[in-house]
């Protein structure tokens, strides 16, 4: 009986140590709640320095950081919109907000914000976070997809470098990437292409030759068409792989991590990757290796290529939208906004820290992102409602089995345009 | 007893199949702690080896600095043995009746369990989380272990039936004659028979409070209460990128008190079960 009596308490003094916490105490201070997804160490010592700025230099309007996580944000800020205990400011990407946005979650954005804020974001990086009528979002970091290549060999192959003044063309790329193969000899490889998702890939880099996949009608219906631009990166890809035989088919289903191994041990001269990845790279590259930052390939739209930028949005369901606004109009100044983009390695979308020297040196490529960063466009697929089904269902499989040789380009056209838009058909019926 | 005995060959094969699973088992295992002790560049290695080349405890010491994860893992410890408590004590009885008393109500009863293990998390977690809202008890471990408990529930059940089924009536019954009451029955004769099942379910509420994920990241909103699990995903990415090194280090640890926790009740639940034996 004693021992029951003990268990009792203890289970009692475990619980009572974890009671509901209170929204805080009513002494006039607006409290907000500001979810970040910042994971590494630089980024998410600015994110919070920024938080500690504002708090010290606000005193009436308190900020709370919590931590959050790129791995699961879509499924627990749902759950949280449902239950309506949503965070008051959220980070996430655009082509994540489609669904809260047209669902009611997220803030119309335009009566809040500053005339400084939404003058110095170019309207081609608001249009991401465009969906119907409302601004939810505003777009802060963006990464253009580069190509990460071993200094060494691709100097000592004789070819073209490119820049982002003269970059390579497709065709171009695939003629380098057969004589880089051959000089390198056996079992190595010009380029690896990790396609662990390949629609963003294909989609994103498919805006250079002119493609776009999604078109909206006139009756604002979006469907799926796949047109000889479409297929120019597509393509090329597939011949490098498959055809060619100048990037290795073991990689199709690799994230960027996993072909660093091979990039610094010389099995692969190049890597198309995000601009966030120099950090991985110069934190983990063997000493002496030297790497360099080309602009990936131009096609007939020239360096053109779709960008989902991080965002950071207010919850409707906020009682404080005016202060939550403040406070990231204090958070995106230029000056913050350069903290924020070199914490992350990624490119600011504000003009004015875009032109930020400290994002136009030449170490570790930043300039070459920047250069690029004039050309970025929204995603193709980023406000067609029924896209994640359509590239988890459709495309993802189809575009993996075309680039392994499994299937001909006659097969991923009836794939990604029939069935596509048999799912797109369900999302938009009136 | 001859004929239990296998051949030679046999017993050899039967070993290199144990092996084979015992190494299948604790590959991840020693991967990971081989990753802990990595530093950045020979986790980057084409050719990366078992043991590291220059061990490091750097990994640790980022992991550490990076994220409460002390503070995290106090929160685990909390919710995981409040929810193994709980668990064990709403459903040792339950399975009692469940068991001895077997009628139509324990059938659909049973039959429901079974039925309710098949329910997936998404279908379950936002009428959850409203009920908790109404209840006061979002963003509360109170609130948690609550999920925890009802979660691991019916498997416990299940797992405590079978212990109660293998404990013969014919014991109870030898006790009710020598004249021991119904209480008396149960706290003397059919409870300690009873032990290792109640350890083995404990233990599984244990790990599998300890583990989890969803729950607490949906639930837990102010960061000074989250779990384990989620601290662990803040040392992840977009796109599956991932800060291996303490990310490894940090996963290495949370697993410690998991086996701990085994390695301490194991022996009560082998010892348990022979006692169990010798009895009947």
């Amino acid at each position: 009986m004693r021992r029951a009596l003990v268990l009792v308490a203890f289970l009692a003094l475990l619980l009572t140590g974890c009671g509901a916490g209170a929204d805080g105490p009513d002494d006039g201070v607006v409290r907000l709640r500001f979810q970040s997804l910042a994971w590494q160490k630089e980024s998410v010592d600015v994110n919070r320095q920024l938080v500690k700025e504002w708090n010290a230099a606000h005193p009436g309007i308190r900020v709370e950081y919590v931590q959050g996580s790129w791995d699961s944000v879509h499924d627990q800020l749902l759950t949280s919109f449902e239950g309506g205990e949503a965070p008051d400011i959220i980070h996430d990407a655009s082509d994540d907000l489609a669904d809260f946005a047209y669902g009611g979650y997220l803030a119309d954005l335009r009566p809040l914000l500053s005339e400084r804020l939404l003058a110095d974001i170019p309207a081609r990086s608001w249009e991401t976070t465009t969906f119907g009528e409302g601004v939810h979002g505003v777009p802060f970091l963006q990464e253009p997809r580069v190509i990460i290549a071993n200094r060494r060999i691709l100097e000592s192959s004789g070819v073209r470098v490119p820049t982002p003044e003269h970059p390579w063309t497709w065709t171009e790329f695939r003629g380098i990437a057969q004589d880089l193969t051959r000089t390198m000899g056996p079992g190595r490889h010009a380029v690896a292409w990790p396609l662990k998702e390949p629609v963003s890939v294909s989609l994103n880099l498919g805006l250079s030759a002119g493609g776009r996949l999604f078109h909206r009608g006139e009756d604002g219906r979006v469907t799926v068409d796949l047109t000889e631009a479409d297929t120019v990166v597509p393509g090329t890809i597939r011949d490098l792989v498959v055809t060619d035989r100048t990037a290795p088919r073991t990689t199709l289903g690799s994230g960027g991590s996993d072909t660093l191994p091979g990039f610094f041990a010389g099995k692969y001269a190049m890597v198309p990757l995000g601009f966030a990845y120099r950090q991985q790279i110069a934190q983990q590259a063997p000493e002496g290796f030297e790497w360099t930052v080309l602009p990936a390939p131009a096609g007939a739209a020239g360096l053109a290529q779709g960008v989902s930028p991080q965002t950071l949005s207010i919850a409707e369901a906020s009682p404080h939208k005016k202060e939550a606004a403040a406070f990231l109009d204090f958070f995106l100044r230029p000056e913050n906004m350069v903290r924020l983009a070199l914490g992350d390695w990624m490119l600011p979308t504000g003009t004015t820290a875009l032109a930020d020297p400290s994002l136009h040196t030449a170490r570790h490529g930043w300039a070459t992102g920047a250069a690029v960063a004039r050309q970025l466009r929204p995603a193709p697929a980023q406000s067609v409602r029924g896209y994640p089904e359509w590239k988890d269902k459709v495309a993802t499989p189809a575009f993996q089995e075309y680039y392994s040789g499994a299937i001909d380009a006659g097969e991923l056209r009836r794939r990604l345009v029939t069935d596509g838009n048999r799912v797109l058909a369900r999302y938009q019926r009136k | 007893m001859s004929a239990l005995k296998a051949s030679g060959p046999a017993r050899i094969g039967q070993y290199l199949a144990l092996l084979a699973y015992l190494v299948f088992l604790a590959f991840p295992f020693l991967w990971l702690v081989s990753t802990a002790f990595k530093p950045a560049p020979e986790l980057a290695s084409l050719h990366p080896t078992w043991i590291p080349e220059d061990p490091t405890a750097a990994n640790f010491r980022q992991a550490f600095d990076e994220q409460p994860l002390l503070r995290a893992a106090g929160n685990s410890l909390v919710a995981a043995v409040a929810a193994a408590v709980i668990a064990v004590a709403v459903a040792t009885p339950l399975a009692y009746v469940t068991a001895r008393h077997r009628g139509r109500l324990a059938s659909a009863a049973t039959g429901w369990v079974v039925i309710s293990q098949a329910f997936p998390f998404v279908l379950v977690i936002i009428p959850l989380f409203l009920i908790l809202k109404n209840l006061h008890l979002v963003n509360s471990v109170a609130g948690l272990v609550m999920v925890y408990v009802v979660w691991s529930l019916p498997f416990a059940l299940w797992m405590l039936m079978g212990y109660v089924r293998a404990v013969p009536a014919e014991l109870e019954e030898a006790a009710a004659v020598d004249g021991a009451g119904r209480i008396r029955t149960l706290v003397s004769v059919t409870a300690p028979l009873l032990g290792p099942g109640i350890v083995a379910t404990a233990l599984f509420a244990f790990v599998t409070a300890w583990n989890e994920f969803f729950f607490a990241l949906v639930l837990l909103k102010s960061p000074e209460k989250q779990t384990l699990p989620v601290v662990l995903t803040h040392f992840l990415g977009a796109e599956g990128v991932a800060d291996l090194g303490p990310l490894a280090a940090a996963a290495f640890l949370a697993t410690l008190p998991s086996l701990v926790v085994f390695a301490v009740l194991q022996r009560r639940i082998t010892g348990g079960t022979l006692a169990g034996a010798v009895k009947s």
